[in-house]
């Protein structure tokens, strides 16, 4: 049921570490990966059927065949390498434990990436609000260049000289912008600008960093592409579903007995991952929960069938996303809790879009009415109509994930709003869906 | 545009002039990329880390590094919000009142350690010690309700053990952080890090908390494993 792959060693105590990893096929796969012509390498990870890894499901191995390849026009431009370790989706935190127990498998992956798209030059865009990932990545890097697999020459593949492989790897901490994780405004921020999100096309594969062809890619789609090279794509494809193939990393939150990261292949469903992690806390119900964090809509206890693949949960009307499985049991307020993301999404709005921008201001106003009581049955209907005039109309997804939650919490749990109002005031007792809520009267209230 | 000076009231004590040394190495963060202009966010990240801010002066440097005008760098610099635009505490405490660590506890611990430190969110304390922020989600639900202090993750956290905490920071021996290195450095050590300068401190820690490894420990008690390569392309079985 579960396939620890990526994570099938994190229980070493030294798995962050060049030792560490080398022990256990570490740097294996890139020798290979040099031995094949970097088309072939681009079919395999194509045949293989990974796909994105950071929310969209584009497959991975399709985007490197984007990049103009040649010596005319954009395709002579450098190409270049960007990963997006900018991890900041409510609800997501797979790359930041996959990069401290092991950041090597983000660098032989990279290797492995460049020397398919033909570029010499590598960008990790990490988050810079978790200092410790960054210590890990810039020592990852050192100890790469150092053992050779980051350089010059990298594999001793040239001939006097020439038809090397050299490849330069960069470690850039973010400053903390949400909006840096959507790729244009990455690359904006690469740049050195504002992050804020470009209109495509064109898109980044022809005119991405310095307007030179740019593949953008997760941490976890990257890190996976080691272990396809070593197992190929059957071996891959042998996991998962028709179209969603391979393994990947669960991350389980809330109101459970055993929050973690939980690999297993795609398409087991969130009622599998729970009886496996042990259930909800003690007493408690689940009430609504996320596929993939807080832009993908919320689904409820009757999903819990839903095969967490990309079909199978666009079907259900959300989206697998991070797969970040944000769990929330009865004690939760969902008034509260869309307030709260979208309060998040206001803050996080880049300004660029009026639709987002004034929408999701004007959102949080009607919010807070709503939770506090003090709102009308028409405020649902305003929010609703907001929804509606900010959705598919700026230049990026922030906005459509502002929306996610406002519709899905609406759609499953009207009449939760409606007793907000009814009640002028929440029903809810916050303590009750603390993790300490037990030992509140013992703690003498001091929660 | 945002003036960067800070209102007579919050103006700091003076810091002292960026040196020579920091020019040099703003300089040999400019030259880690194709183009000079990437190297603006780690320059901030540095300007912060000698200054403990992104000062008027730290601004004017950057645009006479990179050839810009003082308004397109500020402009950068109001942009992200890791970027200070007045001295902070050594010990930055960050709670997360993102929905899921908020409804777990977030809201409490962050309701609690403003009444016990008398501040608010982006304020700091009288002796410079602490400064305190709500932040956004930080990618540990799995550890919420969780605490950064420094950008170091303080997992697990309750109202009672984070006013423990920032007790300690005050007292200038804070605890180790849960996942991170073996002692809390500073905030202005974290911002030079940031900058790309390492500290050399990246074997220090746990390679995974408990909540990381709760999949991988399962999955063994339970015989469960990933198909094994074939048999000709892996040393290990």
């Amino acid at each position: 049921m579960l396939t620890p792959v990526m994570s099938r060693h994190w229980d070493d105590v030294d798995s962050f570490t060049l030792e560490g990893y080398t022990r256990h096929d570490g740097y294996t796969a890139l020798p290979s990966a040099l031995a094949m012509e970097p088309d072939t390498l681009i079919a395999l990870v194509k045949d293989a059927g990974l796909r994105g890894r950071g929310g969209a499901g584009f497959p991975t191995g399709m985007k490197w065949g984007f990049i103009p390849q040649g010596s005319e026009g954009q395709a002579a431009k450098p190409h270049y390498l960007v990963v997006n370790a900018d991890e900041s989706e409510p609800g997501t935190c797979k790359d930041t434990p996959l990069l401290l127990a092991n950041p090597h498998v983000l660098i032989e992956g990279i290797a492995i990436a460049c020397y398919a798209i033909r570029s010499s030059f590598a960008i990790i865009y990490v988050r810079g609000e978790i200092l410790h990932v960054v210590r890990r990545l810039q020592q990852a890097v050192l100890d790469a260049y150092a053992a050779g697999h980051l350089g010059k020459d990298i594999g001793g593949r040239a001939v006097d000289g020439v038809g090397g492989f050299d490849l330069d790897v960069v470690v850039h901490a973010g400053s903390g912008a949400y909006i840096c994780g959507e790729e244009t405004a990455l690359l904006d921020s690469l740049e050195g600008y504002r992050g804020q999100p470009r209109l495509r096309p064109p898109f980044p594969a022809t005119h991405g960093l310095y307007a030179s062809p740019t593949v953008v890619n997760n941490v976890e789609s990257i890190a996976s592409v080691p272990a396809i090279v070593l197992g190929g794509a059957e071996w891959f494809a042998g996991m998962g579903t028709e179209k969603s193939k391979g393994f990947t990393l669960y991350s389980l939150s809330g109101h459970v007995k055993n929050p973690g990261q939980y690999e297993a292949p795609l398409g087991i469903t969130l009622r599998q991952v729970l009886e496996l992690a042990g259930g909800m806390r003690e007493g408690h119900q689940l009430k609504f929960w996320t596929p993939g964090g807080s832009s993908t809509p919320l689904l409820t206890a009757e999903h819990l069938d839903v095969p967490l693949d990309y079909e199978g949960v666009a079907e259900a009307g959300s989206m697998l996303g991070t797969k970040a499985l944000q769990c929330f049991d009865d004690t939760t307020c969902v008034v509260r809790a869309v307030l709260r993301w979208t309060e998040f999404y206001a803050h996080e709005s880049c300004g660029k879009c009026t639709p987002c921008r004034e929408g999701t201001f004007w959102m949080v106003q009607i919010l807070e009415r709503l939770e506090a009581g003090t709102g009308t049955e028409q405020d649902i209907e305003t929010l609703l109509d907001t929804c509606d005039n900010i959705f598919g109309r700026a230049f990026c997804a922030l906005a459509d994930g502002a929306v996610s939650p406002i519709v899905s919490g609406v759609k499953y749990f009207r009449e939760e709003f409606v007793a907000h109002i009814t009640n002028r005031g929440c029903p809810f007792d916050p303590v009750a869906s603390t993790v300490f809520s037990a030992t509140t009267s013992v703690m003498g209230g001091t929660a | 545009m945002t003036d960067l000076t800070p209102a007579p009231s919050e103006q700091p004590l003076a810091v002292a002039p960026l040196s020579e040394q920091t020019r040099r190495e703003l300089r040999q963060i400019i030259a880690r990329y194709p183009q000079p202009r990437s190297a603006l966010l780690p320059m901030l990240h540095l300007v912060q880390s000698e200054q403990g801010y992104v000062t008027a002066e730290g601004i004017t440097v950057c645009a006479q590094e990179l050839g810009l005008t003082h308004a397109e760098v500020g402009a950068v610099a109001t942009f992200y919000t890791m970027y200070r635009r007045k001295p902070v505490g050594d010990y930055h405490v960050g709670i997360c009142t993102n929905t899921l660590c908020a409804v777990l506890g977030g809201d409490e611990i962050l309701a609690r350690v403003k009444d016990h430190l008398g501040i608010g969110h982006n304020e700091t304390t009288g002796d410079g010690r602490v400064s305190l922020e709500h932040i956004e989600c930080n990618a540990a639900c799995d550890y919420a309700p969780v605490v950064m202090v420094n950008w170091e993750f303080y997992d697990n956290q309750t109202p009672a053990s984070t006013v423990e905490l920032v007790d300690a920071c005050r007292a200038g021996s804070p605890p180790p952080p849960t996942r991170g290195a073996d002692s809390l450095c500073t905030f202005r050590q974290a911002a030079r890090v940031l900058a790309g300068f390492p500290d050399g401190r990246a074997g220090e820690g746990l390679q995974a908390g408990p909540p990381t490894l709760a999949g991988l420990e399962l999955a063994k008690r339970r015989g469960d494993s990933a198909p094994a390569y074939p048999s000709d392309t892996s040393p290990e079985s």
